[in-house]
């Protein structure tokens, strides 16, 4: 995955700069180590994702690809530029949404649309401008000279990512940007994200939510514990670490594990958590008929597609939501 | 490029700050909704001014100050616009900071940006000169309405006032930077308190004997010697001693402040 540094700055034709390079990047807290090497490129055009429980290392990569955390150890390129050195002239391309926000809280949501612009030098006029345009886009025009505070968070997610757009950000960076949102909210904010990357804005987002990963992300990597566990479409990492269909068995509380036995055999593999018993299998169906068949009697049984999630377990041991 | 000598006092960081005025536009953003609030920084000193004239300067007789005889009222006006230009850079440098450092995260949005640690620390120390200086200006309107100023010179304490400015906004942010909640903005006023009662601004500092060294360590007292000259319309060597201790007070500040900003906000 990672191409030689030298081979790549020498121009070769054909060979697309990636928008992104990372090799061996590490961030250390003290003597805690939050990011331990990982290697990735992101394309232009392409959206990319992170994907991963608390505390896996996301924001940390993040605040360090938006060149506000310095590496630690590694090498990090940004359009071929190197953060410690260029930060200024990288971030003039970004545009950040962080995982908290950040609208200032002493300004409407216009002004904080046309200050951000200022930051990045743009006119007055020209912020004014485009930060009409941006309310529109996120639809929240009717609360333009409104402050921050009485605004939902989902709203002030779409503020926040509007903010992020006002400098025409060549990558856009995402950090959770529907946590804590209804489900309504964060289709409306998935349906903006689309339409971004069709315009051809380069996306890298973090997220633990699967569904959100494979709807916006065309690679992703799984993390876990600071280190890069997976890479690739969420369709070939569900095919390659798990089966087309996952037979979910319900017992009665705490009768899980004693019931673990019917699944032993029966698929590719099996996962046995604390409500229920997971079995990977092509087809759910005859898999559900042989387990009643053998005596099993759970409480309810569910046949359904792999998802990222299951990768994770796979990978981890462990669920991404806890 | 090489730098000049002289620049290796500004910290590199601020000698790298490109667009610190759009802070200060920033500021004047939020003061287009709440400018009432900017007014009451006008009354502060009127009241002091006119208690002084009115009341405690009819009790207390002229002063002596060199070969000058001064009413006490043109002895204190010098030292209270000192003060005000203290109080206010304090103010501006310490609660209102800390807020936008800790809770609202506003630094943090503006270094996603182009910006730097050296625009956010020249532009919310600017921002703490720039309504220092208005604040002076009206000071000083007052006292000329009031009858307490005594020569053209005078004018020179208005750029005396964004000095005072400087060093106390200066090192209030540095402070700032330290602080862990807002229970620890408790020691400011145990700071500012007897630098404003004992930096010679309600009698001469020949009154204090043999402790007079303990005021000449006071950076307010340096002020009030500065605007006390330029009200007098009088200069002496001593003059560059003021401007020296509180130009060493604000590099200090800025270094202390630009070190600690990038601790605290680049991690
Ligand atoms: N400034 C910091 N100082 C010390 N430790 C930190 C700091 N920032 C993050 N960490 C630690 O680094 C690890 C990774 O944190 P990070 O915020 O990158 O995780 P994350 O994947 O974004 O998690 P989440 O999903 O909760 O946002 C955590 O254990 C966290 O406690
Ligand atoms: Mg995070």
């Amino acid at each position: 995955m990672s191409a030689n540094p030298t081979h790549r700055t020498s121009g070769a034709p054909g060979i697309r700069e990636p928008l992104i390079h990372a090799e061996g990047l590490v961030k250390k807290f003290g003597a805690f180590t939050a990011v331990d090497g990982i290697d990735f490129d992101v394309q232009p055009g392409e959206a990319f994702g992170f994907l991963g429980p608390n505390g896996a290392g996301k924001s940390s990569t993040m605040r360090m690809i938006g060149c506000t955390s310095p590496i630690s150890g590694g090498t990090l390129r940004l359009f071929g530029l190197d953060p410690a050195t260029h930060g200024r002239e990288i971030r003039k391309r970004l545009g950040v949404v962080p995982q908290l926000d950040s609208l200032d809280s002493e300004l409407t949501v216009e002004e904080n649309l046309i200050i951000y612009g200022r930051y990045f030098d743009l006119s007055r006029a020209e912020a004014r401008r485009r930060a009409g345009e941006l309310l529109e886009f996120v639809q929240l025009s009717d609360r333009a000279k409104s402050r921050v505070e009485p605004l939902s968070g989902g709203m002030k997610r779409r503020v926040t990512i509007a903010r992020s757009l006002i400098n025409q950000p060549d990558l856009l960076l995402l950090d959770e940007p529907t946590t804590g949102l209804d489900p309504q909210a964060r289709h409306i904010l998935w349906d903006r994200l689309y339409r971004l990357k069709q315009q051809g804005v380069t996306l890298v987002l973090t997220t633990h939510y699967m569904d959100e990963a494979e709807q916006l992300c065309d690679r992703l990597v799984v993390m876990d514990a600071g280190r890069i566990a997976a890479e690739g479409s969420p369709r070939r990492l569900i095919e390659q670490h798990a089966t087309r269909e996952v037979l979910e068995l319900r017992f009665p509380a705490g009768a899980n594990a004693e019931n673990e036995h019917f699944a032993i055999g029966l698929g590719e593999r099996h996962e046995l958590l604390p409500d229920r018993v997971l079995v990977y299998v092509n087809d759910g169906d005859q898999a559900l008929a042989s387990v009643i068949a053998a005596g099993a009697k759970p409480e309810s049984a569910l046949v359904r597609r792999s998802t990222l999630e299951d990768v994770f377990l796979h990978l981890t041991g462990r669920t991404l939501v806890e | 490029m090489s730098t000049m000598p002289l620049l290796r006092i500004v910290p590199p960081v601020v000698r790298a700050a490109r667009r610190p005025q759009r802070m200060l536009e920033r500021q004047m953003m939020c003061y287009r909704n709440t400018w009432p609030i900017l007014l009451s920084g006008f009354f502060e000193p009127l009241f002091y001014l006119l208690s002084i004239r009115v009341g405690i300067g009819k009790l207390v007789g002229d002063v002596t100050v060199g070969n000058h005889v001064l009413t006490y009222a043109e002895f204190v006006a010098p030292a209270m616009m000192a003060s005000s230009a203290m109080n206010g850079a304090v103010y501006d440098s310490t609660m209102n900071v800390f807020h936008k450092l800790k809770y609202a995260r506003t630094y943090d949005a503006v270094l996603a940006t182009p910006m730097g640690i050296g625009d956010v620390a020249l532009g919310e120390i600017g921002w703490a000169l720039v309504r220092g200086l208005l604040y002076a200006t009206a000071f000083l309107m007052t006292m000329a309405v009031l009858g307490l100023t005594s020569s053209w010179w005078v004018l020179i304490s208005l750029p005396v006032c964004v000095l005072i400015g400087f060093a106390f906004a200066a090192v209030g942010m540095a402070s700032t930077t330290y602080m862990r909640a807002w229970t620890d903005f408790e020691f400011v006023p145990t700071v500012t308190m007897p630098l404003f009662l004992f930096s010679a601004t309600f009698y001469p500092v020949s009154s204090y004997g043999s402790w007079a060294w303990v005021v000449q360590l006071s950076p307010l007292y340096h002020g009030v010697a500065l605007i006390r000259a330029a009200n007098a319309g009088t200069a002496s060597w001593g003059i560059v001693g003021h401007v020296v201790f509180l130009l060493t007070m604000a590099f200090a500040g800025l270094w202390v402040v630009s070190r600690r900003l990038q601790f605290l906000l680049l991690k």
